[in-house]
């Protein structure tokens, strides 16, 4: 029997798919980062207009790249989570808890890696938990995760008993340079870190399953699970992921000024969810780039310089976060609605 | 000769809802069996306890002659199930090749996707059997901007593309235009040819009748009567149906 369908396979499968380039393609695919890109340089313009002295000095540059990966570095595995439908507003109170765990593991044992990892093992629990009650209990991770920071919060205060401490003892250790040191003098490593960490969250969103599965459970979870999607064990990943890197970042943050606060992550909360948003990640899941977070970080970053550096009062630089998270997330979703 | 599927005395039940009763269903090797029945009669939790969706609280179920327990979505795509959903199961706002190969990503030995090939195979897929031919439609476009007719072909294709031998189409005509029917109701046929088996859900009898081996009639939970479809006419079949929506049985 002649069978048409056979005959167009045979037909056409030597016919190759190549990707083919055009601008207009191109555009429509990377739209939102093409978009957050022109305002980081429109940003930087208008800043180096308004304050040349500042911005065209080269130190300035320095001082970015030493204070922002703080607050940078948590933005990226919070790009993960709001990409999966998910939020996570605890990461400040684990910052600090992982903090509490390093201390109290120094003290104990007096080494300085084992207080390091006892740390990260402790960011790992603070994002088991989050995981743990939205999953199994079904609870909206904006309710869970406001919970849990004030309960690791009050976990903090009760241990260190509200007081404040030195880390002077971790200069001994290579920890320190490895973490906060500075190449050659100049390049502040946790700059490097950054990199390394955006790298790391890159290739977990964009080339592997697990990533591949956090974009289709942030689009559509019912769809996800029918096919076959395992989405408790993705979206609890997703919590395990940001509370890491919480604690290392709360490592980091403090070893830079080798001191110990309890209210260690408090001025993180709005700058790192400014930099996921203005970068260009939706608030409804599903969209979002590491790439727009990293720039999304850097213009919150020079936005505090910024003010200062115009004659502002540092006062200001709060009203520009919150209108910037207000802006952000209202255009992506205008856009978002005219693109469909 | 056995069954691709075959459940026995199964049960399911959400709370104080009891979904399925004691449901008997097989699935013969090379049979479309059409499952009849309203809106809340079972034949969804029917179909999501086969896919593995949904586990048994009660009863056996065998595929391909062999028992299986604790089946999930995987087991059952890897088993040689594929289901198309009523809601399509598609993920709107990603691209066309991440749709295809939703939840069996292709990968290497390190565990990163191979992007290339799934793209490749999602062309190979697009001009083959989905009929694309714009060229503004590439493997990288956002299904979210398909018609419903397109979106019916992405998830068919994809059901299709896994080497399914057990196809599964709950609702598959719905928001279709009549051409578009027309060409699903053919696609079924051709499942026939190729030898693999299929269920049919749908709630427009014609369309059953004209494609199913077999009926069968889920009512309440339970199964209230099946039929050749060669030995009853569809007039009869349509009385039956109405006297089960108003009784509860059948004859």
């Amino acid at each position: 029997m002649d069978d048409p369908v056979e005959g167009m396979t045979e037909q056409k499968a030597s016919q190759e798919y190549k990707e083919t380039f055009s601008m207009s393609k191109f555009a429509r695919q990377n739209g939102t980062q093409l978009g957050i890109f022109a305002v980081f340089i429109a940003l930087w313009a208008l800043f180096i207009f308004a304050a040349p002295d500042t911005f065209l000095s080269g130190t300035i540059y320095w001082a970015f790249m030493a204070t922002i990966p703080f607050f940078a570095i948590l933005a990226m595995p919070l790009t993960i989570a709001v990409i999966a439908g998910e939020i996570d507003l605890s990461f400040p109170a684990v910052m600090a808890m992982g903090m509490v765990a390093f201390i109290l593991t120094y003290d104990a044992t007096g080494m300085v890696w084992l207080a390091f990892l006892a740390s990260l093992a402790m960011g790992l629990l603070g994002g088991l938990l989050n995981g743990l009650i939205v999953v199994f209990f079904g609870i909206p991770s904006l309710v869970a995760t406001i919970g849990t920071q004030f309960f690791w919060r009050g976990m903090v205060l009760v241990l260190s008993q509200g007081a404040s401490g030195t880390l002077g003892y971790t200069k001994e250790s290579l920890l320190h340079p490895l973490l906060v040191g500075k190449i050659g003098g100049v390049v502040p490593v946790q700059f490097i870190w950054l990199v390394l960490i955006a790298v790391l969250c890159w290739v977990l969103l964009n080339r592997t399953r697990f990533g591949a599965h956090v974009y289709l459970i942030g689009d559509n979870a019912e769809s996800a699970a029918l096919m076959g999607v395992n989405t408790r064990r993705t979206r609890i990943l997703v919590f395990v992921l940001v509370g890491v890197i919480a604690a290392f970042a709360g490592v980091v943050a403090s070893l830079h000024v080798t001191f110990f606060w309890p209210s260690l992550g408090d001025g993180y909360l709005l700058r790192t969810l400014a930099s996921v948003f203005l970068g260009g990640t939706s608030v409804f899941g599903g969209v979002g780039t590491i790439f727009g977070t990293f720039l999304g970080a850097f213009i919150i970053g020079a936005i505090e310089a910024a003010t200062v550096a115009v004659g502002l009062t540092g006062f200001y630089t709060q009203l520009i976060y919150g209108l910037i998270i207000v802006l952000s997330v209202t255009m992506h979703a205008f856009l978002r609605r005219r693109m469909q | 000769m056995t069954n691709r599927v075959e459940l026995r005395k199964v049960s399911k039940s959400f709370g104080d809802v009891q979904a399925l009763e004691d449901v008997d269903f097989s699935l013969g090797e090379n049979e479309v069996v059409g499952l009849l029945g309203d809106n809340g009669a079972g034949k969804s939790t029917l179909i999501k306890i086969i896919t593995g969706y949904y586990q048994p609280d009660e009863g056996d179920m065998y595929i391909n002659g062999k028992q299986v327990n604790d089946l999930s979505v995987p087991k059952a795509r890897e088993m040689g199930i594929e289901t198309v959903y009523q809601e399509r199961a598609l993920a709107e706002l990603q691209s066309l090749w991440r749709n295809i190969f939703l939840g069996r990503e292709l990968k290497n030995r390190v565990g990163l996707l191979k992007i290339k090939e799934m793209k490749q195979e999602t062309h190979r897929l697009m001009t083959q059997s989905m009929g694309f031919t714009s060229s503004a439609v590439n493997p990288d476009s956002a299904v979210g901007t398909f018609s419903g007719g397109e979106k019916q072909g992405v998830a068919i294709v994809r059901a299709l593309y896994f080497d399914a031998d057990i196809i599964i189409l709950d609702e598959p005509t719905m928001g279709l235009s009549l051409k578009e029917t027309r060409r699903l109701l053919e696609f079924v046929g051709e499942i026939k040819a190729a030898g693999k088996a299929a269920i049919f859900i749908d709630h427009n009898i014609f369309h059953v009748y004209s494609v199913a081996d077999r009926v069968v009639v889920i009512d309440r939970g339970k199964v209230a009567g099946e039929f050749m479809t060669k030995d009853i006419s569809l007039d009869d079949l349509m009385d039956k149906m109405y006297r089960v929506a108003e009784t509860g049985v059948l004859s």
